[in-house]
This record gives structure tokens, sequence and C-alpha cells, in this order.
């Protein structure tokens, strides 16, 4: 066991990925002398050749068209578009294409690749290098949506994300990429891509949240308890496909649900959320689904600290729902 | 049609070989000045920025000759389609370093409303120097659109696009030229190659020789240019708008220069640029080269540069000391402009923010109510 | 490296330079385009007839495509858009299939989910492609790099229209393959037309193949109704980029003489004389006056082989007619590698409808939660 940071959880997992098969390559804009402008792939080019980790034009469209085609004929590519507010010249290659290709082909081709990409906000990134774009993605079925809130997923949801045979984008919370250090086990391990992470237990209220919203989370159900009412706190970290029967029972065993996370609130994904406890679980429900989000405007930058949902506003939200 | 050579007037020892510049002394002055400008705004703004004072700047040290000169080609009236290293041409037309002081420190008098990064400058006085994006490659096309319309509406201006060697790999620069191609648009498109996409390598960005003779894909002209030779700089940008002018299209430049700072502040390039690259590049430097060129036109005295720097340094000082009084924008600003007219769920939201401000009791709440 | 233009002219004369191929390959290059013809003309009557939904003419490429196959070894790969299906024919994709996925009925290999005149043949090589244009092509060229990776020979053909390059797939897929030195061969089919774009209004460069210059690659260009000039590039190129000399662009100068496609009324765009003078340069017509000069017309002439294609062609139409078609399930399967729950859910929400309804078969049960 090692106490790393998440940054250092995702290095480590890239390193052991590729370690274990010599098959996965790892590009994108500045991965390679420079280690990722986060320093996500710090030593591997020097570890392991020029060949399997390598920097690329600037092109997102290139890269992700250029993974999709490595996936097909015998790689495992794992491309880092730098900023996940730069990856949409590459959506209609995500999209059209990766998402598409084991359906389209009748299974007769896949695309097997991650694509990973640091999101969300809390860096004074200003409109672009701060977005939260979970939700054009999870609309689009054939691809896997993972975040990881913490070091040890981060790693083992990466690992499993490189083994999976279908396409993954995975979404690094970069504001906990160096705030966040946990205990990570040496060597290979996976986390599983469909189940839902239980943060906390609590039987007044259930908070569902994913990535860097899930130690905000944390901190204002803290708060709560203080004034008596307990929190429970559920990490999606797979959004796509949902652990949607996890997510019913959480919903059930409180009667009380806030979700949380950064992106706009219209069309977000506690819509998703707050849909499917409508329509399979509403009798169990004490009080309507609160949500906590991102205001819905561009991600602001001086103002950023009061876009961004911190634990007051979802302490906020916690005690209108438990007092319903 | 392509040049690959880059045309370079200025010897290192301020010698033009009998070229004659279309420069007026006054505006050889004003280049001179722009750049010393320039200068003193990127180290104020480094110190600024390393002091915890600001977040994020962008170095434009050794790339000045090739704004400036740039924009020394250009009338006021023209638009500017900048990338992030390019604000030495918003200062040799005269914005003034406190507004771009402002956006900076993304106060409430910033333009942009504090909205953006810092170097994310947006100005429509007195130039249009347009809104930054910090998606390369994005504002190409958009050039090329207001190019037709202006060729549409029958005026005689002209738009100058500028981005770096990488922005050329980005579907922008794809688009964007193939349209200019096909439109004849009045645009000058401005590839500053200065040897570094990040920490990648021009040789790793494209196999063609060199930036240029991208253009022939386009049916596009190319140009190559010594980037820190402001004389050469401002000739071939001068031939580019006269052509853009006289209706004949658009013609792609590659300025050759070095960025002998980092991408920006939270770069490292001790990582990949190589020691002795960046030792090759200082013997260039543009400033010292154009000085001792106005020195062999004996305009200069030898102290004129101190002096410059002095009187520079004065007014982004007095600049500093003003944005940094300046507040912070209101909170209503996270929800205007997003709409012409606010939405009814934003105004909610809106409230929602005051609301929770006001209990927090967070002076960013005025009286509490939604002021738009 | 020198490439001819041409080596047939449209007399059917030969130029100096011409290989030195004998009668037979020549007949059998000459019964290759006529067969494509006659595959491309059932289709375009059975969509006509109503019975399949969708196709994309190859009438008038048909040099292109028997040039371009013979130059390819089987384990190379065809990376294509909507008019080489006649390629892929050529190279070993079993008709049967080819019209099965016209018919979009059970026997097609994509299961009936795209939509017609999108074929795919995993034995030869031949990935599946999509709809929207120039994708393809960065596909083409990270395939590439796996095979140079791989340590295999394989070289990557990259087809694709003149409207394709100003899709963003070309720039990035032609920048990164220089950077890259890929085995690969981009070939721009250049039919004159990007549905009712012409090619003056497409770009303002000089010629397609001086795009090449752009990214550090060669470009070169030949007659592509001339079969034999289109497999001298090919057989030269794709020999290049297997020596690992790198990337090459190779533009074909033909012309679609039909729409874009079945939905297309090209009569609205362009003038009739223009289609009129390339029906002259007709590829077919062209080779059957070489073969005539030549004495080696086969046997019963253009008319005895168009009759024998047909007869094959036919027999396996009347085949897929009675194909049945997907089963329900297939709504829901090869999304991902296993049948995700909420997937499953709505499939069996979705059956509970259809049975209703009485349109479930048998095989299309519920599946377990």
């Amino acid at each position: 066991m090692a106490n790393l940071t998440l940054i250092q959880a995702v290095n480590d997992g890239l390193r052991t990925a590729m370690s274990a098969d010599p098959t996965v390559c790892v590009f994108g804009e500045d991965v390679g002398p420079k280690g990722g402008v986060f320093l996500a792939t710090e030593g591997l080019t020097k570890e392991f050749g020029k060949n399997r980790c390598f920097d690329t034009p600037l092109s997102e469209d290139g890269i992700v068209g250029a993974a999709i085609g490595m996936a097909m004929n015998g790689l495992r590519p794992v491309a880092e578009i730098q900023f996940q507010d730069f990856i949409f010249p590459a959506f209609d290659q995500i999209v059209s294409e990766a998402a598409k290709l084991r359906y389209r082909s009748g299974g007769q081709y896949t695309a097997p690749m991650v694509i990973r990409t640091p999101f969300g906000g809390g860096i004074r990134g200003g409109l672009y290098h701060s977005q939260s774009g979970e939700a054009y993605f999870c609309h689009t079925p054939g691809l896997k949506v993972v975040v990881p809130s913490t070091p040890y997923d981060a790693k083992g949801l990466l690992i499993a994300s490189i083994q999976d045979p279908d396409p993954v984008l995975f979404l690094e919370p970069k504001a906990l990429y160096r705030k966040i250090k946990g205990e990570v086990p040496e060597g290979e391990y996976t986390v599983d891509l469909s189940t839902l992470r239980m943060v906390r237990e609590g039987g007044d209220v259930t908070v569902f949240c994913y990535g860097a919203m899930v130690a905000v989370c944390e901190e204002a159900a803290r708060t709560a308890a203080e004034s008596g009412i307990e929190t429970e706190i559920v990490d999606l970290r797979t959004l796509l496909p949902l652990d949607e029967d996890g997510v019913i029972e959480a919903a059930k065993r409180t009667g009380r649900v806030v979700v949380v996370h950064e992106a706009p609130r219209f069309c977000g994904f506690g819509a998703e959320i707050s849909a499917m406890i409508a329509e399979r679980c509403i009798e169990y429900m004490e009080a309507p689904v609160a949500r906590v989000a991102g205001f819905d405007t561009p991600f602001p930058n001086t103002l950023e600290h009061h876009y961004l949902p911190d634990a007051r506003r979802v302490l906020d939200a916690i005690e209108r729902t438990a007092r319903y | 049609m392509t040049s690959t050579s880059p045309l370079s007037v200025i010897e290192p020892d301020g010698s033009v070989n009998g070229h004659v510049t279309s420069l007026s002394k006054d505006e050889l002055m004003r280049c001179y000045r722009a750049m010393i400008m320039v200068r003193v705004f990127d180290e104020i703004c480094l110190k600024l920025q390393r002091s915890g004072r600001i977040d994020f700047s962008i170095p434009n040290l050794g790339v000045e000759a090739t704004q400036v000169g740039a924009a020394s080609a250009l009338r006021a009236s023209d638009w500017f389609f900048p990338s992030y290293r390019d604000f030495g041409m918003a200062l040799y037309h005269g914005v003034e370093p406190v507004e771009m002081m402002h956006n900076m420190f993304g106060n409430e008098r910033d333009t942009a409303k504090g909205r953006q990064m810092p170097v994310h400058f947006s100005f429509v006085d007195p130039i249009h120097f347009v809104s930054i994006s910090s998606p390369i490659g994005t504002h190409i096309p958009q050039a090329v659109g207001a190019a037709y319309a202006m060729q549409q509406r029958g005026e005689d201006t002209v738009a100058i696009c500028s981005f770096g060697d990488g922005g050329t790999s980005s579907l922008g620069f794809h688009s964007g030229l193939n349209f200019a191609g096909v439109w004849k648009s009045p645009v000058v498109f401005l590839c500053q190659n200065n040897g570094y996409a990040i920490s990648c390598p021009s040789d790793e960005q494209t196999a063609s020789d060199g930036y240029a003779v991208k253009g022939e894909a386009y049916g596009i002209p190319g140009v190559t240019v010594d980037g820190n030779d402001l004389l050469a700089v401002h000739q071939v940008v001068a031939d580019a708008v006269a052509r853009a002018r006289a209706g004949d299209g658009p013609t792609l430049i590659e300025a050759k220069t070095f960025r002998m700072g980092g991408h920006s502040t939270s770069d490292d390039p001790t990582r990949y640029v190589p020691a002795e690259l960046v030792e090759e590049w200082k013997a260039k430097d543009p400033v010292d080269r154009f000085e001792r060129y106005l020195q062999s036109r004996g305009l200069v005295e030898p102290d004129s540069r101190a002096q410059f720097h002095a009187e520079a340094r004065t007014r982004i000082d007095a600049a500093v000391k003003e944005a940094q009084a300046a507040a912070d924008p209101g909170l209503e600003t996270i929800f205007s402009d997003v709409y012409a007219e606010i939405p009814a769920h934003l105004r909610a939201q809106g409230q929602e923010a005051y609301d929770l401000a006001a209990r927090k009791g967070d002076a960013a709440a005025g009286d509490g109510s939604f002021p738009l | 490296m020198q490439i001819h233009d041409c080596f047939v002219d449209q007399t059917g004369e030969l130029s100096p330079d011409f290989p030195g191929y004998d009668d037979a390959w020549l007949n059998e290059v000459f019964s290759e385009m006529l067969f494509v013809r006659c595959v491309d003309e059932r289709m375009l009557k059975l969509q006509r007839a109503g019975r399949i939904g969708f196709v994309g003419s190859m009438l008038g490429l048909e040099a292109t495509m028997a040039g371009a196959a013979r130059a390819m070894r089987p384990t190379d790969w065809m990376w294509s858009g909507l008019r080489e299906g006649g390629a892929a024919l050529l190279r070993g994709l079993p008709l049967s299939e080819y019209i099965a996925q016209m018919y979009c009925n059970s026997m097609d290999t994509a299961k009936g989910r795209q939509m017609c005149n999108h074929f795919q043949h995993k034995g030869t090589n031949y990935p599946s492609w999509s709809s929207v244009i120039g994708t393809q092509i960065t596909h083409g060229v990270g395939a590439a790099y796996a095979s140079k990776q791989r340590g295999t020979d394989e070289v990557h053909t990259i087809f694709f229209g003149d409207g394709a390059t100003s899709s963003s797939g070309f720039h990035s897929g032609m920048n990164f393959a220089g950077v890259w030195q890929a085995p690969c061969v981009f070939v721009c089919v250049d039919n004159g037309w990007a549905i009712s774009v012409p090619s003056s209004a497409q770009t303002a460069s000089v010629s397609y193949a001086a795009k090449a210059k752009a990214y550090g690659i060669p470009g070169f260009q030949v007659d592509g109704n001339d079969a034999v000039a289109v497999h001298e590039a090919m057989a030269a190129l794709i020999g290049r980029a297997r020596a690992g000399a790198g990337p090459a662009l190779l533009v074909l100068r033909t012309y679609r003489l039909m729409g874009h496609s079945s939905s297309d009324d090209p009569t609205k765009y362009r003038d009739e004389a223009e289609v009129e003078l390339w029906r002259d340069r007709d590829p077919i017509l062209r080779f059957e006056r070489l073969l005539t000069k030549r004495g080696s017309l086969p046997e019963g002439g253009l008319a005895g082989l168009r009759a024998r294609h047909e007869a094959t062609i036919d027999a396996e139409i009347h085949a897929q007619e009675i194909v049945d078609p997907m089963p329900l399930r297939s709504l829901v399967e090869d999304i991902y590698a296993e049948v995700p729950t909420h997937l499953r859910r709505q499939y069996n929400d979705f059956l509970r409808v259809a049975e209703k309804h009485g349109e479930a078969q048998k095989g299309d049960g519920a599946f377990p939660l």
C-alpha cells in the first residue's frame, strides 16, 4: 500500500496497465516528455518507450479517431484529452463512431479504448478549463462513463476501464488531483464498473454524488450530523451504465434524496436520478428530490466559488429535504 | 506559390541592406515603445502570478516583433482575431494597459466581467480585438466568417487571424483556410511558429516542410518570415493586407520565432526545451535587434530604452494599483449575458444564489435581491 | 516515384509504358468491372421496385474498384465510404452478404442496424464504416499505426470522396499519418461532385493531390477511369508503404454517372452535357475497345459476360428475398459486450407491448433481470 494523491493513482494505474499488457498505448497532447499538463503520464515515455507513450499533433478529433482504429486493430489505446473542455472536436468520433461501432457492425468490430480527461471546476480555469460535460456523454448508448472520487477508485476503475471491452470515457475530477490522498494497493486490481460506492451511512437523507462533489457532500453531512440529521452518501462512480438498482435501494432506505453535481442543472445527470426515482419508487418517497447543481450558465472565473455547489448549499438542501 | 525561406531584413548589426520600410519614423517609434510595453506588462504579470495576486499569465517574451510588426500593418478599423499570446497587437493599437490589467485580475471592470481566465482579452474599442477562447483554432473560421461579412458589405477592412504552430493541426485551421480559399476572403492568417505547442515540437506537429506550405492545400499563397525581425514581419503582413484589401484573397504567413518562456505560468519548459535552443534564440532577441536598427538610423538615444521602460513601468504599475483596488464582479454577472434577456429559470437561480449569499453573510449578496 | 496518369486511353490504345499484362489479366479486370456494374444496376432496380431502401450507385467508378482491389492483399485493410462496395466484393466480400446487407435481413452481418449500402467484411479486413464523412480516415491511420507497432506488414488503404478532403478526418488523418509515417495509402476518389457541390466550390487548391504537401506526404493523381493506371499507382504506393516509406495520397479522377444516391436527383445541379462527356469515357467501354482491338473479348462479347454475371446475381437475390428479418432482441444487443440491466429492462417493457400486438416471434423472449 502506498499513500498516493489521485493524480499519482492515475499514473500508477496507467503504469500498471502498461506493464501488464503490451498492447496498451498512451497518447495525447503533451503526454510524452512533459508528462501531461497535470503530470498524469509522468515517466511513462521513459519507462515504456516512445511507441507506447507519445505526443500527438494538436487535434482531439485525430486523437480519438486514431484511437478507434488502433482499438479495432489490436492495440488498447488510452487517449488523453488535455481538458474535457477541449473534447468537442472529438465529439463526432466519440458519439457517432466509438460508441456505435460494436452495434453498427453487429459485433464484428469493437473499440475497446479509454479516453481520460480532467473535468470539473475548482482550479480557477474559467469557461474552458472547468466544464462538467458528463450529461452529453451519458446520453450516448455504447459509451461507458466513469468518474472516480478517491485515489483507490481512480486506479482500480482506470485499470477496469482499460480492460473493459467497450469504450470508456474516464472523467477525472481535477480539483481532487492533488487535494486528496489515500491508500492505494500496489500492482493490479480493479474496481467493478457496475456498482456504486457507499461513502457514508445515515438513515435520514440519501445524497447521490460523484467526482469532486463527494468530498463536498461529506463535509455537508458532517455538519448536518451536528444538528442530528444522519446523511447517507452514495458515490455513483460509474454514471453509464448506472447501478440503477443500487440507486433505487438507496433512495428507498431514507425516502429523502438530494442529488449533487457541478454541471448545470437543466438536463443534468440529477434529472435522470429524479426521473428514475419517480418511475420506480415514488411510493417510498417522503420528500421531493432536491438537486444541487451548477447554475444554468457558462462557468465563470472570478466567481467560480459561487457557481460551484459547496458544502453550505448541499447542507441547505439536506436540511430542507430532511425537514420536509 | 509558397516561399519557404524566411524573409529577413534587419541584420544582427542593425543594417538593412537598403530595405525601405513603409513605416514612418513615428510608427517605428510606436512599434519600439509597444514592444517594450509588452515586455514590461509581461514581466509584471509574471511577478503578480508568482506572488499569488493573479492566477495565471501567458509569457510573450521573444515573440514581440511578430505581434507588433503585424499590428503595425493593420488599421484600427480592421478586425483582430488573436490567440492568447497576442496582446502586443492590442497595445500597439492603443488599448490601455489598465484595461488589460482588469482582465488579469478578473475584476468588475474587466470587459469580460471576470468570467474568463486572465489573458483572455476582449475589446471593441479602440480596435475590434475579438474575445479569446481557450480551445485552439476555434477562432479561425470565425475570422473567415467576419471577413466574408466585410466583403459582402463592400468594406475595405480586413481580418487578421493569429494562431500558433499547434493551431495548424486544429479543425478550425482546416475549415477556416479552406473556406477562405474558396471565398477569397479578405483575411490574413498569421501562424506564429514559436517552436513548441506547449511541449510538442514542430517536427512532431506535422511532417510538412514548414507551415507556409500548408496554404497550398487551400489555394492560398504561403509566405515565411523571420518573426524576430519587426521590419520583415511588417513587410509581409502589409503585403498580405494589401492583397486582401484589393480583393485578391487570403494569405498564410508563417512567422518563425521562439517562445522564450513557458507556454503559461503553469508550465515548466525546462522539461522539454533544450537549454542550448533557448541560448540560440536569446541571441536573436527581437527588441535588441530592432533597437540596433533604430540606432543605425539615429532614431534612439543610448538611454531611450531605459526611459521608455521606466515610462511603461509607471503606467503599468498604476494599472496594477487600479485593477487591484477594483471589486470582484457582482454576483449577478454569473447570470447576465447568458442570453440577451435573463430567462425566468436563471432569474430564479440568481435569486437562490443571493439568498444563500445573504444567509452566509457574504457581502456579495447586497440587499439580498437579484438586481437584474 | 513515377506514377503514370494513364495506360489505356479512351480509344483503347495502350501507352508505350504499358506494363505488359496479358489478355487473361485484362479479361479478368474487364469481367470484374462488368460484375460491379451488373450488381449496381440490379441494386438500383431493387431500390426502384421498393425491395431495398437505398443505393449509392457506383456507375462510372468501376475502374477505380477493379484497379485498386487487385493491388491489395487480403491481409491489407480497406477503409471506405459509400461507394467502394464493388471493391469490397472483388476483394472477397461474399455477394450473399452484400445483398443481405442491402436487404438488412438476418443474414446481414451488421444485423440490419445500418442503412442499406453500408457494407463490411471482417474476413478481408474491410471494417464497418459510418455515414459521417471522413470519420474513417483517422480510424485507418490509427489502425495503420497499430499494424506497424505490432510488426505486421499490413497496409491500409483509406478511401474517401472529394468532399471528404474538407472534413476534419482528412486533416487530422493526413497530419497524423505524416508524423507517424503510418503504412497507409489515402485514396481520394474525385468523382466530380460531393452530392451537389462541384470540386470548384469544395476547395481553391490547384488539385486534391496538392493537399498532400500540407502534411509532408507525396501526392499523385491518375486517370481513375483507366483500371490499369489505378492498379499500377495503387500497387506502387501500397508497396512503398509496405516497405516502410510511409503514407501517400492518390487521387483517382473519375465521374459519378448517377446521383449521389437513389434519393438524389442530379439533374437539379449539373449539366447533362457534362454527364454525356463522361459517359463517353466509360471505363468499361474503354476496356471493351481495348479487348476488341486485341481480339480477346470473352465468349459472347460483353453481352454474354453480362448475362453470366446477371444470372449469378439474380440467384443470390432470390435467396436473400426469403431470409427472415432480424430478431427483436438485436435492438439492445451489441451496444455493450454484455446487455446491461437497464437495457434488459427496457427491452422487456418493449416486448410486453410487442407481444400484446402479436409482433414477437420465437427467440424474441424476455431477458432475465
